[in-house]
């Protein structure tokens, strides 16, 4: 029931919204529906914490501990995004950047949006996963070119068009991993697509057929995430479109596209047998973090610097689920919710810095303690935390992260500590002198709402410091199913 | 059997066509004979699912197959016709390189797809199996006539060529994927058209062209 | 060497002589209907070949020894060439003499040597012909060899007369490594044989020429021969075309006796008739090409050829 709720609010809102969504109260009927869908996806993992893993609807739906925590962490950040844009969109409004219709567009969007991910999350199909992720490009297609200056189109073609060849290969890969497992499976009632059922016979499926599939698929939903050499669309998409869609494109998509990478992944491994997708992976990732690292020294515009930092870390998630084992993929799927939780804080702030100094580019941006404390301090907390310093979560991760690496690839350990302390460098020198100094940036029309920031901030603070329980065997259950 | 020798050779020969058809769109100047073109490739297709779904007896091929003449070879061409009709964007005179280097790159593509379909051919059950090489070269010549094109109409009409291919080594691979799989994908797929078509009247309000060196500003800098 | 192969042999070259001017004519006679005017009688060839060998030759001051000899050895190494192609039987004792790659030898021999004579002379239009002749050439024999090594591969051997007897073997009209060997085929013929799109028999005016540059500096009996030469060019293209893909009729091995040789003449004339409609259909429905424009066509053709040659691969039987 709660899963019906968790699937079924978004696009009652979507609706709702490309109706409604141009009055003046659609921020607070967003902000509703998201926090609906929070509870909803709060019930649902109390659910599946009591009964273990279900599968519903004819097998359909899966809902383990992997992709329920997702879930929570998508509603979760689904809900202060929202509470974010209210006031956000408001100011790009009364500047004149927005109009009502454009809003109502957005507003939609965004639940559609919410709607693709979650659905991407909960379905045990691998061909409705495709479906589901494809649909999540094209909503923010739109939101991405939503200011309709010359740069936001351009972005947003680059990520229309990149993307979409990305996901076209990863059709390719499910068609490929169908084509194995229909021998097996059969092609009755859908089965042969069924990751739980494909997980069942993974043996048995033959192994250069998967090989290749795996491929495909990592080119594929590796273009989503952001891997270098695929992550062109990324920095662009991130600067033009609006704050909260990179908040969440950084915060939740990337998020999603990785956990369809690590599923396929895990399937793969049981067939092969060799550790050619761990290795892959490991490649992949290491590539982006360093190279993302190196470009962010090249940044001018402040979301561009972020979203380079997002391919950084998402190169050292991907990394740590190539390494595998327990301590890597706890390390994971830790680093997985504090970037996220983080990185949207930090688009946050920047978005309001912005919004306030009225640019983008970060030698305009200058002395935020002075004229906003709050969201100068938020922007400093934040970046502090994106940089691993303890006693934030980002530090617990990748300190096992490291560890571990050095224990298992002992090689790849100067590669990650390069990429590591040059972004430090880069992060923090461009972001010490937009938090100090003097300025001249006009107060905001409406008050900021920072307290997601914090709250965000707040929740990495605690998870560095002390681990709930219940989380880290929430997170270990994860870790050893993905193996 | 008698019908397998009848069958077979037909399917092979749609095959065949299908691959000129792509090699046809590498060349091809007028966005008007692309799809043209793009609406045979459709036909091709619908009339090669049919005949698979007659041979093999699968009859959700049949309903596959009508989704695929609805929304290939009318819905979109009619949808892509009117776009370029009212942006005027009926030439496309530009390639990156010039036409017979695209050909003979293109080739080699050919070449590529074919050595790395033939170990999965060899485990397929289908009798469509051997045509999954050119489904495979397919794809990969609708990616390079992407990258060689200077209109964003042609790059459009590419990725849809792609789409194409991915349905082609669907069906030649495993007899075409779950029902339900394939509408989504081709709800995907007109949603795409749609959000493209609206995105080509943005673009040419912007930039008064629907030229893609007017979006190639945003690089590092 | 049976004496009925001789006799094939001999009746093979002579039909050839004789029929190919008429075929000529044909070719004219479809495209005035389909241009719809009245065309010149069938036989004007054969009034042009008479006029020109009663007339007195005239050369050039400039003419070397090579300029006199050659229109002969154009006219032979057609002849040549008429022998060796199974126009009317496979067996031929002639055929041994050369398979299908020394034949596109025979046709590089015949194009060298007029190119040769024409830039002789030293007059402008002589020079350009002859290097756009050479271009053409250039690119079209690729595509030739490709279709070639697609027959190879398909019926086992470059000797034609092979080739004929076994696609008795294998019937498969709609193999379609076939149907784009013959269309690459085709567009090779036109190119070669100086017919639309890439060049206009009929054409007088000199800067759009290409074969008929080449010819501008020949009278008389050197004319006679030259054109007679290019007849027989298209009449063996046909035949090739023809045992490459068309063979049914064709007397093959054991197939002894007059009937069979009545036969494959009938069958012979039935399929010049028809190609030589379908040749003045391509040529009324298609526009020259600008000469920069030929590599393009040409590559089309190779690329053509090749993909019959890659599908027959991966298509191919087991």
């Amino acid at each position: 029931m709660e899963l019906l709720a968790v699937l079924g609010l978004p696009p009652l809102g979507f609706f709702l919204l490309a109706l409604f969504g141009a009055r003046r109260n659609a921020p607070e009927l967003n902000v509703a529906i998201s926090f609906a869908t929070l509870v909803a996806s709060a019930l649902l993992v109390l659910r599946v914490a009591k009964h273990g893993p279900m599968l519903v609807f004819h097998d359909q739906f899966f809902v383990d501990a992997f992709n329920v925590f997702l879930v929570a962490l998508t509603a979760f950040v689904g809900l202060t995004t929202a509470i974010f844009s209210r006031p956000y969109m408001r100011i790009e409004e009364q500047h004149g950047r927005l109009t009502a219709r454009r809003l109502r567009l957005y507003h939609a969007m965004y639940q559609l949006f919410m709607f693709a991910m979650l659905l991407a999350l909960l379905t045990n199909n691998m061909g409705l996963l495709w479906v589901a992720m494809e649909a999540a490009t094209l909503s923010t297609v739109l939101l991405v070119s939503l200011y309709r200056t010359r740069a936001s189109l351009e972005a947003a073609w680059k990520y229309f068009i990149l993307c979409g060849v990305g996901i076209a290969q990863a059709l390719f890969g499910t068609i490929l991993l169908y084509f194995a497992a229909e021998k097996t499976l059969g092609r009755e009632g859908m089965t042969a697509l069924l990751w739980t059922h494909l997980n069942a016979v993974k043996g048995q499926l033959e192994p250069r057929v998967l090989g290749l599939a795996f491929v495909f698929l990592l080119v594929g939903y590796g273009t989503k995430v952001g891997l270098a050499p695929l992550h062109n669309w990324l920095p662009d998409a991130h600067a033009e479109g609006p704050t909260p869609v990179s908040a969440v494109l950084s915060g939740l998509l990337l998020n999603v596209a990785l956990y369809a990478v690590v599923r396929c992944k895990v399937l793969v491994e049981g067939s092969i047998g060799t550790a050619l997708p761990s290795h892959m992976l490991m490649a992949f990732g290491l590539l982006s973090a360093v190279l993302a690292a190196f470009f962010l020294w090249r940044q001018k515009d402040i979301k561009r610097l972020f979203g380079y930092s997002s391919i950084e870390h998402m190169g050292i998630i991907t990394f740590a689920f190539g390494l595998g084992g327990p301590v890597a993929n706890f390390a994971a799927l830790l680093h997985m919710t504090v970037h996220s939780l983080t990185k949207s804080s930090i688009f946050f702030t920047a978005g309001h810095a912005s919004q306030s100094s009225g640019t983008q580019q970060m030698d305009g941006i200058r002395g935020l303690l002075g004229t906003h404390p709050a969201i100068g301090w938020g922007l400093m907390l934040g970046s502090l935390a994106i940089l691993g310093m303890p006693p934030f979560g980002v530090f617990s991760s990748e300190f096992l992260i490291l560890t571990t690496a050095m224990r298992e690839h002992p090689w790849t350990t100067p590669f990650l500590l390069i990429a590591l302390g040059v972004a430090f460098a880069a992060i923090f020198s461009r972001v010490q002198p937009m938090v100090f100094g003097d300025s001249e940036a006009t107060p905001l029309p409406h008050s900021p709402a920072l307290v997601p920031v914090f709250i965000h901030l707040a929740i990495v603070l605690v998870l560095g410091v002390y681990m709930p329980p219940a989380l880290a065997n929430w997170y270990r259950a994860a870790a050893r199913l993905i193996g | 059997m008698h019908a397998q020798t009848v069958i077979l050779p037909v399917v092979n020969l749609l095959a065949a066509c299908l691959l000129l058809i792509s090699f046809a769109m590498l060349s091809r100047r007028r966005t008007q004979r692309l799809i043209t073109l793009f609406a045979w490739q459709g036909g091709i297709l619908f009339l090669s699912t049919c005949i698979v779904a007659y041979s093999s007896g699968l009859h959700e091929l049949y309903y596959s197959a009508a989704l695929t003449l609805l929304l290939k070879v009318i819905a979109l061409p009619m949808i892509l016709h009117r776009l370029i009709v009212r942006l005027d964007a009926e030439w496309d005179s530009e390639t990156v390189v010039n036409i017979p280097l695209i050909m003979l790159v293109g080739l080699v593509l050919v070449i590529f797809a074919f050595g790395l379909a033939q170990p999965i051919s060899m485990m397929a059950t289908t009798i469509t199996r051997n045509t999954l090489g050119i489904a495979l070269a397919i794809i990969l010549l609708s990616f390079l006539m992407m990258i060689t094109r200077r209109k964003a109409v042609t790059q459009v009409i590419g990725f849809l060529a792609m789409e194409n291919g991915l349905f082609f080594a669907a069906t030649s691979a495993t007899y075409g994927m779950p029902m339900v799989i394939e509408l989504g994908i081709a709800l995907d797929v007109l949603v795409g058209v749609f959000i493209l078509g609206l995105f080509f009247f943005q673009i040419r309000e912007q930039f008064e062209s629907l030229d893609l060196r007017n979006m190639e500003n945003l690089k590092e800098d | 060497m049976r004496a009925i192969s001789i006799v094939r042999q001999l009746c093979e070259v002579v039909l050839a002589i004789a029929i190919a001017p008429l075929f000529a004519g044909w070719i004219a006679q479809c495209r005035a209907w389909l241009q719809n005017r009245s065309a010149p009688p069938l036989r004007q060839p054969y009034y042009m070949l008479r006029k020109l060998f009663a007339k007195d030759a005239a050369l050039a001051e400039t003419a070397s020894p090579l300029f006199r000899v050659t229109p002969y050895v154009l006219f032979g190494t057609m002849v040549l060439a008429a022998a060796i192609i199974p126009s009317l039987a496979t067996d031929l004792p002639f055929a041994r003499a050369a398979d299908a790659i020394a034949l596109i030898g025979l046709f590089a021999t015949a194009r060298v040597f007029l190119s040769l004579a024409a830039m002789d002379i030293g007059t402008a239009f002589g020079s350009m012909g002859a290097r756009r002749e050479m271009m053409v050439g250039f690119l079209a024999e690729p595509a030739l060899l490709m279709v070639l090594f697609n027959a190879f591969l398909l019926f086992g051997s470059t000797a034609l007369p092979s080739m004929v007897d076994n696609y008795r073997a294998h019937p498969s009209i709609i193999d379609p490594s076939v149907i784009f060997a013959a269309v690459a085929f085709g567009m090779v013929l036109l190119a070669e044989n100086a017919r639309i799109p890439i060049d206009n028999p009929a054409t007088h005016l000199e800067l759009t020429m290409i074969h008929e540059a080449m010819l501008l500096e020949y009278s008389a009996r050197h004319l006679a021969l030259v054109e007679w030469a290019s007849n027989l060019k298209l009449f063996n293209y046909a035949c090739i075309g023809f045992a490459l893909f068309l063979p049914w009729g064709i007397a093959t091995h054991g197939a002894d006796g007059v009937a069979a040789m009545l036969i494959s003449i009938a069958a012979l004339l039935v399929k010049l008739t028809a190609a030589g409609a379908a040749l003045a259909l391509i040529e009324t429905f298609s526009a020259k090409l600008r000469i920069f424009r030929a590599p393009e066509y040409l590559a089309m053709a190779f690329l053509l050829a090749v993909l019959g040659l890659l599908v027959h691969l991966l298509l191919g039987v087991r």
